[in-house]
């Protein structure tokens, strides 16, 4: 018998008992609608993830104090004070690091903003004027504080939509004076709304000098973080490297692994939130993978009720000269057609759950969610019931195909 | 003439693990080609054994089988498999057609295992249900058609690749008397001008009557192996 007539002969199986074979594929396309559905949006999650992060330009880089502790008896690699005033000058030197254009101490802390009745607790964001360039910041009202405020450590704020809404309401806040932790900031700038999906949110922020928060609000003399820009991306490599030795030598530290900093460019923060988006997407994709080896037990299970009903159709074939191997095409091509047809009406379902979901969800969120047809996801989705299809499917058509002709035919 | 079938010391015995149980204890016999044999016996003589080992749809436990000059008890599963397809036609007692499909696509169906080019089927079939009067059903789909209409069509297709035998099991067992002549007409006409072997199996005396010899069987045993005297003839009416 040639391909085209087992598939003729699979085709009317199915389509003779064609409530049951729907029922029957049920589960796999809710396997792989599952499936089609996690890798699209943990792909859109990503692309909006990276997509924010690669936004505060790939030519710029971290430096966080402590280090990334080599294990749980590492307690020292927690230090929060390691960056000091003499590691900005040491940095800013041009001879340990030549690709500097530009470093921000910034200095993060939280508290309660008040102004006359109304009060809101805001995160406090030491920083200097080059945080309007680097968080590419534009103030909708007054303007960003300048370099003079830094020197001269005035008592300036640049703040939040949030913040301007819980405190002002609809007033303008611009030279009115505010309270932060107790003492007076004047306000010169208001920022708009950056929404909820962004990775920073500088909406209940407030922005102030990082020498005024360090000297006046604090009383530290460290740095939370330190912010380098390089002239070009392809910089940030060779930077990095400049400045772990330079700092290195600031500390007086010979041995990488004791180093009390870390250097973190903006590569290492996308690969490393990839890695945890799609670690979580693929664990999704494995707990949905359940519902498709369900399904396929349910295939197996139907196959081996039709084996069984249909004995008397195989032994009359068999009678009628077909081989061993012709029944054994027959059913697991009706396994593996039922598998695929499940497999391509779940990844349809699937793609087009998606892209109603990224569509609320970008109207929601009033974020960038783009939707992402997985490519992979319907390879990986059609491969896997085609083969769910074979390993299924393989024992009962092996059992109808093991029938013999006379026993198929007596059987009642 | 040349024998179609050659039967030496045929023994079928099916064990269940304790206790064996034979069905057929060594029988012997030839049937010449263009021969028309029925072989009767009470139920539980081994006649349906004997018709599977004939039809080679089982293999026996000892003895030896020659289906026309070839020695099939060596056979493969394969072998036998286009051995069935090509050179012998089965007709059941219920018939067997496949459900929800017509009566051209039901006698098609041992066409779809055989080697011939798929251009002649449809012809092939056609002719097949002229020979048994059913050109003007072939349409219908089996729920439509009589019991006896329903053999008509399962003659048809055990006839669409031009056998050498025809094995029929009880063909008129599930029929009315009427149907059931038209039915043993038409075999009988297969024998006479197509010159078909027919080995029928029956357990009516009327039935085994349109056979020229008559296998009695017994216990697994060859009772009696008798000429008929006095055949009966087809009848003609059967077409109109």
């Amino acid at each position: 018998m040639n391909i085209k007539h087992t598939f003729t002969t699979s085709l009317t199986g199915l389509t003779t008992n064609r409530s049951r074979s729907a029922l029957t594929i049920l589960g796999i396309v809710i396997g792989i609608t599952a499936i089609m559905l996690v890798i699209s949006l943990g792909g859109g999650a990503q692309a909006l993830i990276l997509g924010q992060v690669q936004g505060l330009g790939t030519n710029t880089i971290a430096i966080i104090p402590g280090r990334e502790p080599t294990g749980p008896t590492d307690v020292s690699a927690l230090y929060s004070d390691s960056l000091k005033q003499k590691d900005l000058i040491a940095l800013q030197n041009k001879a340990n690091v030549p690709d500097l254009k530009s470093i921000m101490p910034t200095v993060i802390s939280g508290g309660t903003a008040a102004y006359d009745v109304n009060a809101y607790q805001v995160s406090i964001f030491g920083a200097s004027e080059l945080m309007a360039e680097i968080f590419d910041l534009h103030p909708d009202r007054g303007e960003f504080f300048t370099n003079d405020d830094v020197l001269s450590r005035n008592d300036v704020v640049v703040i939040g939509s949030k913040v301007v809404e819980h405190l002002f309401g609809n007033d303008n806040p611009i030279g009115q004076k505010i309270k932060i932790k107790g003492r007076n900031f004047k306000v010169i700038g208001t920022l708009p709304s950056t929404g909820g999906g962004s990775l920073f949110n500088f909406d209940s922020m407030t922005l102030i000098p990082y020498t005024t928060a360090q000297e006046y609000l604090l009383g530290i003399k460290y740095f939370s973080r330190l912010i380098i820009q390089t002239y070009t991306d392809a910089q940030v490599t060779v930077a990095a490297d400049d400045i772990a030795k330079t700092l290195r030598d600031s500390h007086n530290i010979t041995d990488p692994t004791k180093d009390d900093f870390t250097v973190q460019t903006q590569q290492d923060l996308a690969n490393r939130l990839g890695t945890i988006t799609s670690a979580l997407t693929w664990f999704l994709v494995a707990v949905a993978s359940i519902a498709l080896f369900v399904g396929g037990v349910g295939i197996m299970n139907i196959m081996l009720v039709s084996v069984t009903e249909r004995t008397r159709e195989i032994g009359l074939r068999k009678a009628l000269g077909a081989t061993d191997k012709d029944i054994l095409s027959q059913f697991l091509l009706e396994a593996v057609l039922l598998t695929a047809i499940g497999g391509l009406i779940g990844i349809i379902l699937g793609a087009l759950l998606a892209f109603v979901i990224a569509i609320g969800l970008s109207k929601g969120l009033g974020v960038n969610w783009q939707f992402i047809f997985p490519w992979s996801g319907a390879a990986l989705g059609l491969g896997v019931s085609a083969l769910i299809g074979l390993v299924f499917g393989g024992y009962p058509a092996k059992q109808a195909a093991k029938k013999s002709p006379i026993e198929a035919l007596r059987y009642e | 003439m040349t024998n179609i079938i050659e039967v030496k010391n045929l023994r079928k015995a099916y064990h269940d693990g304790i206790t064996e149980t034979v069905a057929l204890s060594g029988v012997s016999f030839d049937v010449r080609k263009g021969e028309f044999v029925a072989i009767m016996g009470p139920s539980g003589s081994g006649k349906s054994t004997l018709l599977h080992l004939l039809g080679l749809l089982d293999t026996p436990t000892s003895g030896h089988y020659s289906f026309n000059g070839k020695m099939v008890t060596s056979y493969s599963g394969d072998e036998l498999a286009r051995l069935r397809n090509k050179e012998i036609g089965f007709v059941f007692q219920s018939f067997n057609l496949l459900a929800r499909t017509t009566v051209l696509e039901n006698v098609k169906l041992p066409l779809v295992y055989s080697d011939v080019p798929e251009h002649e089927w449809d012809e092939r079939a056609t002719k097949a249900i002229e020979a048994v009067g059913l050109e003007h059903r072939i349409g219908h789909y089996q729920a439509e058609l009589s019991g006896g209409e329903r053999q008509r069509v399962a003659i048809a297709r055990a006839l669409v690749t031009n056998p050498e035998v025809i094995f029929a099991d009880e063909p008129t067992g599930n029929l009315d008397s009427k149907s059931g002549k038209i039915v043993m007409s038409i075999i009988q006409k297969l024998n006479e001008k197509d010159g078909k072997t027919v080995v029928l199996i029956t357990h009516e005396t009327s039935t085994a009557e349109h056979a020229e010899r008559i296998i009695r069987l017994m216990d697994g045993e060859i009772e009696s192996d008798i000429k008929v005297a006095k055949r009966l003839t087809a009848d003609d009416e059967y077409i109109k």
